[in-house]
């Protein structure tokens, strides 16, 4: 199990456009974390730093204590698996088995190894029978899936997921929320981007707020939902979910989930009784 | 006004037809949603209503498409295009990739209808301004976020002031704030007198500014009326489409045994 450390990353994009400023953030081994934040705040750039595919123009990225920066590419992607926001940028085999073997195989599983992690991931994201289909034949939702499969066959400690209920609809979002509640039981750390905040307060345990590259909320979502940090949230251009501003109309304190609701709804009622 | 009237699609190479007798009336200056599952047959919808299905991507097609009445299926594209303009799901793959700044980006549509360049500047800074994004208007629109290339894309269509509009998914990729913008740029293109027609996963999306909703299934088009009626249906789960916030939670509450108006009584 793997622990990745941030320490003061800046990141600073060719033409000068400063992505990240200053950002410390540890995500513990099994931990499971979103990033949110608007458009453009940096969360993209903040994965990307997690597999080594940007290095930090100032500060560190440790990867179990060990400096990012003296690892290959290969090595941190044995650690650390990531699965891009658009599918078109990520797929390039024309077998959907070879795309989903291609990362197991490249981290030294053996064929039947691969072929059966393959279809492991295959069925986790609902996609078993098109094993043998072109990704091209596949539509925009199966491909994203077929990314997130080839991800999960890889078996790395770390999964970063961005964007991954993107174009889904409620049955493939609720699918994927399911796969990840599985990889943190499992004792996977997932980092996971999001701008559907519902599902985020739903599956993760901490929430991050990006904002022009700075964290300026971390906590847990009944904390980073919380009515008093609304406006913090909505200056960054974010909402926070409608359980959270039902809960907080019907005076039931901190509710980021409709379940988080019901409950307090049901101990209101308890107490009312005794 | 636009009409597709038992239109039946079917992809190149495809052993079954996609779309099956869709009829649909795009009118002047109203906002149709299209609701339902992945693979409902959405997005395919969209490409043929905005002509690239069969005109660009190949297929077959049979049933009527018209513009006001005349028959458009053998308009080439580029003068379809004045008349009828669509933004596909991926934001990226959209960009012309030949202009350096997001300002030549937005401006690339309205330059190729031969407007004069006054004009292009004019409807390009308001486009931009619109979507939140002036302030990006120098940087290179390949080193944007998702979200904010999608802002240029939708930036950029604005500008075309297209009398129909065809949007498949056009805030997947945006935070609140920025869905918030598009749809309310959507709202004002329409009122305008523009014909959108916006094909969405997030129900309150739709719910926001649909004048009517039409469900897709199985490339049929099964339950149409308005974005209450049909997104508030029971039915609606059972079809893929995500229930509305509030629809939802009232549901959890009746089954936890407890008053779903209690819902009612927060807003």
């Amino acid at each position: 199990m793997t622990e990745l450390r941030l320490e003061g990353v800046t990141y600073e994009y060719p033409a000068g456009v400063r992505a990240l400023d200053g950002v410390d953030l540890v995500i513990p081994a099994g931990g499971s974390l979103a990033l949110i934040g608007a458009n453009g705040s940096g969360k993209t750039t903040l994965a990307r730093h997690l597999d080594g595919l940007l290095r930090p123009t100032h500060g560190r990225v440790l990867i179990d204590g060990e400096d990012a920066a003296t690892f290959s590419v290969a090595r941190l992607a044995a650690k650390v698996g990531i699965c891009f926001q658009q599918p078109d940028r990520q797929i390039f085999q024309r077998v959907v088995r070879g795309e989903v073997e291609f990362g197991a195989r490249r981290l030294g599983a053996s064929e039947e190894e691969a072929f059966a992690r393959a279809k492991e991931a295959l069925e986790a994201v609902g996609l078993a029978d098109d094993l043998g289909r072109h990704p091209d034949d596949l539509g925009e939702t199966r491909r994203k899936l077929l990314t997130i499969a080839s991800v999960l066959a890889m078996r790395t400690s770390v999964v970063v997921l961005d964007e991954p209920t993107t174009g889904l609809d409620a049955h493939g979002a609720g699918r994927i929320g399911g796969i990840i509640r599985a990889l943190h039981e499992e004792g996977r750390s997932v980092v996971g981007i999001s701008h559907d905040i519902r599902f985020v307060a739903e599956t993760f345990d901490r929430v991050v707020l990006l904002d022009r590259g700075r964290v300026v909320l971390d906590g847990t979502p009944a904390e980073v939902f919380a009515e008093r940090a609304w406006p913090r949230l909505r200056a960054s251009g974010l909402e926070p979910p409608h359980a959270a501003i039902t809960g907080a109309r019907l005076g039931l304190g901190s509710t980021p989930t409709e379940a988080d609701v019901v409950a307090a709804l049901l101990d209101r009622e308890a107490s009312a009784v005794r | 006004m636009l009409k597709l009237q038992g239109v039946s699609y079917r992809y190149p190479g495809g052993a079954h037809e996609t779309l099956h007798a869709v009829t649909l009336e795009l009118a002047e200056g109203t906002i149709t949603g299209l609701a339902g599952a992945a693979e409902a047959g959405k997005s395919t919808l969209c490409l043929v209503a905005g002509g690239l299905a069969p005109r660009v991507i190949g297929g077959t097609i049979v049933g009527d498409i018209t513009l006001d009445g005349t028959d458009v299926t053998s308009w080439p594209m580029h003068h379809l295009a004045e008349h009828v303009v669509t933004s596909l799901q991926e934001p990226a793959g959209q960009l012309s990739l030949i202009a350096d700044t997001v300002f030549d980006e937005v401006a690339f549509g309205p330059a190729n209808l031969g407007l004069p360049p006054e004009e292009v500047v004019a409807r390009s800074d308001e486009a931009l301004h619109l979507v939140g994004i002036e302030d990006l208007r120098e940087r290179d629109p390949e080193r944007l976020s998702g979200g904010q290339q999608q802002l240029v894309v939708m930036a950029g269509l604005l500008a075309m002031r297209p009398r129909h509009l065809i949007l498949d998914e056009p805030v997947a990729h945006l935070d609140a704030a920025g869905s918030r913008l598009v749809l309310e740029a959507i709202t004002a293109i329409a009122t305008a007198g523009t014909a959108v027609l916006m094909a969405e996963q997030r129900s309150e999306a739709l719910a926001t500014v649909c004048d009517s909703v039409a469900v897709v299934a199985g490339g049929n088009i099964v339950a149409r009326g308005s974005p209450r009626e049909v997104l508030a249906h029971p039915a609606t789960i059972a079809f893929g489409i995500e229930e509305l916030p509030e629809e939802r939670l009232r549901r959890r509450l009746s089954k936890a045994g407890l008053d779903p108006d209690v819902v009612a009584a927060a807003t």
